[in-house]
């Protein structure tokens, strides 16, 4: 428990030490569930396939996840780091919360109590999803019908573009200057370029930030954000 | 015991790791908020910001019951219950349940059922191939973090700066994204066109909603909620729109 002088880098720290241990006995956990299972049915994998799989799959998702663990960590803050990377759905969830909970209250983001606003607002969500989970588990045979409906499926086909519209409208329009070429970038690539698609939008986050990081340097060292 | 991809011993297994998910949220809800209250941010203000996070979650966290419907018709309800309450999405589960099976001969969408040893080499696969960001996070997090926060004291200016530009590379690529199938036009197929409609609509009700705000400046509510409301009404003029266009 915090004393009352706990300074800012003491808190900080002690959110690191805190999920350092949640996230080592998630990642635990995790692997005790094919354990559980091999172990409780008397079943070997088969491990010819399981190399296989990993071969087919780990390299790009290994890569991947390294490049967005370094982009999103800033962005998310402590707290709201080592709960977005166990509970998931970064980009599509946890992130806009934060941010939407950031430009609500018009904070820093790299300030202690933007520290606090995101970790809040990614546990909230957190919480909410694996309810809303654990109740769609229990009534999928009469939800199903309804929510794999022709008619409801076209809204929930479209729920990037419905978040990023309003998301993006707040941020492009507080910060038009160094949007301008990320944005256009991105647009000749993804209309020009057949392979970028939803599969592979995750890769092209890093790519984003890495380019608006290195055109907002250049700005601001010529003035140009002054 | 007979193996059952939806065998109530699976249930067990995965609601216990569930729980722990849960628990660590809650952990971390309440650290954050003593802290906050510690440092003088207002109660008010912290149940403000909980109930937005908890409204916007609702329409994203029934497309993650839809991607569970989804994936449950090859695995069951407890493996895709569990990997989509933890780190995994639709997309990434997708590729990972699926290689997994093409590696044992099997075609992921026409499996009829899993023996005990096929269902454990799929839930190693997807376990272990997602697992990077979570084992990166605890080793490099706490140096990683502190060297952000040094930018800041080195350069206020530039450190919003660089905030905002992590931000909009993240937006920029999701709205590159919206307009990945518009070339399909060309070609006479509309479709391209839904998100990018849905996308300007969401906008269009963010800037309503703004401008309201901005002459209601006591109607808190309208501020609190723009997002979730754009996200909600963009999602249901994809209905009319699809019906439309596609």
């Amino acid at each position: 428990m915090e004393n009352k002088q706990q300074t800012s880098q003491e808190y900080m720290h002690s959110v690191h030490v805190s999920g350092r241990i949640w996230t080592t006995a998630m990642v635990l956990l995790l692997l005790a569930f094919p354990i559980a299972v091999s172990v409780i049915f008397n079943a070997v994998p088969d491990f010819k396939a399981l190399g296989l799989g990993l071969l087919s799959t780990a390299p790009m998702y290994w890569a991947v996840g390294a490049i967005e663990t370094f982009t999103y960590m800033p962005m998310l803050g402590a707290g709201g780091t080592y709960l977005s990377f166990v509970t998931g759905n970064i980009s599509n969830l946890k992130l806009p919360v934060a941010l939407n909970a950031l430009s609500q209250t018009n904070t820093d983001a790299n300030s202690e109590e933007g520290e606090l606003i995101s970790t809040i607002s990614i546990a909230v969500s957190s919480i909410v999803t694996t309810v809303i989970i654990v109740i769609g588990v229990i009534l999928i045979t009469p939800l199903t019908p309804v929510l794999d409906s022709e008619i409801l499926r076209p809204a929930f086909a479209q729920i990037l573009p419905a978040l990023f519209g309003g998301l993006g409208v707040v941020f492009i329009s507080k910060n038009w200057k160094i949007s301008v070429a990320p944005i256009a970038l991105m647009l000749i690539l993804f209309i020009l370029v057949p392979a970028l698609n939803s599969s592979t939008v995750g890769i092209m986050v890093p790519v984003g930030v890495l380019f608006t990081l290195g055109v907002s340097r250049i700005m601001y060292k010529k003035h140009m954000l002054d | 015991m007979e193996f059952n991809v939806n065998s109530p011993i699976l249930f067990v297994l995965a609601g216990i790791i569930i729980l722990a998910v849960l628990a660590q949220s809650v952990f971390f809800l309440i650290k954050a908020w003593r802290r906050g209250l510690k440092i003088g941010m207002p109660k008010e203000k912290l149940k403000r910001i909980a109930m937005t996070a908890a409204v916007f979650t609702i329409a994203p966290a029934i497309a993650i019951v839809i991607s569970v419907i989804a994936l449950a018709k090859d695995l069951g309800l407890p493996l895709p219950w569990l990997r989509l309450s933890v780190i995994g999405s639709l997309s990434y589960e997708t590729v990972a349940a699926s290689n997994a099976e093409s590696a044992m001969g099997l075609k992921f969408g026409q499996v009829e059922s899993l023996t005990a040893s096929q269902y454990v080499t799929i839930s190693l696969v997807m376990t272990i191939c997602i697992l990077i960001g979570l084992c990166l996070c605890p080793i490099i997090g706490e140096k990683y973090q502190k060297g952000i926060g040094n930018i800041k004291k080195k350069d206020g200016k530039w450190s919003e700066i660089l905030f905002n530009s992590l931000f909009i590379g993240m937006i920029s690529a999701f709205v590159g994204f919206v307009f990945c199938d518009v070339a399909g036009v060309v070609t006479g197929d509309m479709t391209g066109l839904i998100p990018v409609c849905v996308f300007f609509i969401s906008a269009a009700i963010m800037i309503v909603m703004g401008l309201t705000a901005k002459k209601y400046p006591n109607a808190h509510w309208i501020a609190d909620y723009a997002l979730p409301l754009s996200l909600i009404l963009g999602m249901a003029s994809a209905i009319p729109i699809t019906a439309w266009l596609g």
